[in-house]
């Protein structure tokens, strides 16, 4: 407390105090954004040029030009698309039960479990999904990395629709109900679709970081260099995947591997502005 | 409230329960990862006992493993980049909540968004290709020449490096220690700050009197939950860290990481005992990340219960 009751002499020192830390602060910032200028920018510089139509169409191949990743484009969309599809409803519907009913013991426990998941290291959920499926069945597939993703992405949903939901104005439950319609179609058909907007961010967002992750899908979907579409059985490559693999070798095989990694960035950067656009347009009220 | 009115209502009860029941599958999962670690880890567990976890050992030749190395390099990186992050990410913090107009801030917050979400094998390839190099040329031959005669400088620089990984890990764990710091710092009461700006106090002397000791402990479940995500890190540092499972001494050696290790090895292991092993190293790992996350949410969720450190 001495510092700001001293006498006016210490003025002058306080002020110069405050513009140095305010500087400080500045400094910071601008440190954050450096390290991002440069990971877009070398990203592009060195991916870009890789971006030819072989690089949409062919398959992967450790010599010569590096070819394409078009299997693993297809192989994430499977693998991602089947995460989504087994983690979004559960996701959602606890996140629900967590918004609406949760007031109570097992509520708390809930969250609390949810936001201690949302650091799990993904790399650990690779290894039980291969000790639980690899393991049972002696092959690879998709199905086991959807099953890690979905892992992941379970707790991100569930706490991001509570959050949501939360926010809806109990105005609005309160006037469904008071019409006598019954409380589960409340939420079905007034507090969802007030909320949705939020949940798709939210979903979106999820998704996003489950279609980056390479940990959780290198010993349980492995990888391959054709084009596998039966999520059920065999190898499947993903575009996390093959840039791992891809980035060992040098020369025009490395240029196909920061392609892959230019393409990661893309799709993160479009998913958060699109998830950020439908939150801004259509947010809560 | 409303309890009453749903009573008799078949739906209301079906839905209810359908939703506890999906909810039980998350608690459910992570009783089923404990125990398959568990169950899998066995042959390690029998054959090195609990001195597995202060064992520097880590031999194919004689397949007998300890975890001490990976634990190590995994406390030494993360602990050097928390030490970097910290700092960084508090001043962006106190940027964002105490300087910046609003504009600036939906702006800045975007871009912390972004640095959060570059998928970890971007940060891998961009470190290993372009950051390592850049450090070799331009940061480490000034370190050498002036503190090169240190042990924890010495020794020539390969790319990857422990060094080389701690810079990289600051770098990923920034963007989580700065933008829930600012969400603890947004939710210190104004009245706190226009109290001590009442008193003449300049904005400096505001945070760090009246808003820094209201929000301590929020910043520091973000510093933990910054260095949870810095411990569970795998692989990018697959990447920068050189997979070298031995008690290095200098920043400039190269090092193995429990995430790392797992999943530099994993995949290639033709033995039982090591593949036992990295599986026990993972148990290890999820308890450790499990241990900080909860001490983080702990403290962030704690605040604005009890504010704290006013009066000192």
């Amino acid at each position: 407390m001495s510092s700001v009751t001293q006498r006016s002499g210490g003025y002058r020192r306080r002020r110069i105090t405050d513009k140095i830390m305010t500087i400080v602060a500045y400094a910071c910032t601008v440190i954050a954004v450096i390290p991002l200028a440069a990971i877009i920018f070398e990203t592009v510089r060195r991916g870009l040029p890789a971006w030819d139509a072989d690089f949409f169409t062919g398959l992967p191949s450790t010599y010569g030009d590096g070819g394409g990743v078009s299997n693993a484009i297809i192989g994430s969309l499977i693998i991602v698309g089947i995460a989504a599809l087994m983690a979004i409803p559960v996701g959602v519907l606890s996140g629900i039960y967590l918004a609406e009913y949760g007031n109570n013991r097992f509520g708390d426990a809930l969250r609390f479990v949810a936001d201690v998941m949302t650091g799990a290291p993904s790399v650990v959920i690779g290894i039980v999904g291969y000790g639980v499926f690899v393991v049972a069945t002696g092959n690879n597939a998709a199905i086991f990395g959807s099953v890690a993703l979905a892992i992941l992405m379970l707790p991100v949903i569930t706490r991001a629709t509570e959050e949501i939901i939360a926010l809806v104005p109990s105005d609005l439950r309160e006037a469904s109900l008071a019409l006598g319609v019954p409380r589960w179609k409340t939420i079905l058909r007034v507090v969802v679709p007030t909320a949705l907007s939020g949940i798709v961010t939210g979903v979106i967002l999820a998704t996003a970081r489950a279609a980056g992750e390479t940990a959780p899908l290198l010993f349980t979907v492995g990888t391959n260099s054709f084009t596998n579409l039966n999520p059920f059985e065999g190898a499947m490559a993903a575009l996390p995947v093959v840039v791992y693999t891809q980035s060992a070798y040098r020369g025009d095989v490395l240029e196909t591997a920061w392609g892959g990694a230019l393409l990661l960035l893309v799709m993160v950067v479009l998913l958060n502005l699109t998830a950020r656009i439908i939150f801004r347009g259509r947010s809560i009220r | 409230m409303f309890k009453k009115l749903g009573k008799g209502n078949k739906g209301d009860k079906i839905f209810q329960g359908l939703t506890l029941l999906l909810s039980c599958i998350l608690p459910l999962t992570i009783i089923t990862i404990f125990v398959i670690l568990w169950r899998q880890s066995e042959i390690s567990r029998e054959m090195f006992g609990i001195s597995f976890l202060w064992d520097p050992t880590w031999s194919n030749g004689d397949q007998v493993f300890g975890a001490l190395t990976v634990i190590y390099g995994t406390l030494a990186t993360s602990g050097i980049a928390i030490l970097l992050a910290a700092p960084v990410g508090l001043g962006i913090a106190a940027y964002l909540a105490e300087i910046a107009s609003p504009r600036i801030n939906a702006v800045m917050g975007f871009i912390v968004e972004i640095l959060a979400a570059i998928p970890s094998i971007v940060y891998g390839i961009w470190g290993f290709f372009v950051f390592a190099p850049f450090l070799r040329d331009w940061v480490v031959p000034p370190i050498q020449a002036t503190l090169g005669w240190t042990p924890i400088f010495s020794g020539s620089f390969a790319l990857s490096t422990v060094f080389t990984a701690s810079l990289v890990l600051s770098v990923m764990i920034l963007p989580t220690v700065a933008s829930i710091s600012r969400d603890v710092l947004n939710a210190v009461p104004n009245t706190q700050r226009e109290g001590m700006l009442a008193l003449g106090a300049t904005r400096w002397e505001t945070f760090r009197t009246a808003v820094l000791p209201y929000a301590r402990n929020g910043v520091l479940g973000a510093v933990l939950l910054g260095l949870g995500r810095a411990v569970g890190e795998t692989i990018a540092l697959t990447y920068v860290l050189g997979n070298a499972q031995v008690m290095f001494t200098s920043l400039f050696q190269q090092g193995s990481s429990m995430a790392q290790a797992i999943a530099s090895l994993f995949g290639t292991s033709t033995s039982d005992v090591l593949r036992s092993s990295l599986l026990e190293i993972g148990l290890i790992l999820f308890l450790i990340t499990f241990l900080i996350n909860v001490g983080a949410r702990l403290l962030v969720a704690g605040l604005g219960r009890q504010p704290s450190g006013i009066n000192t």
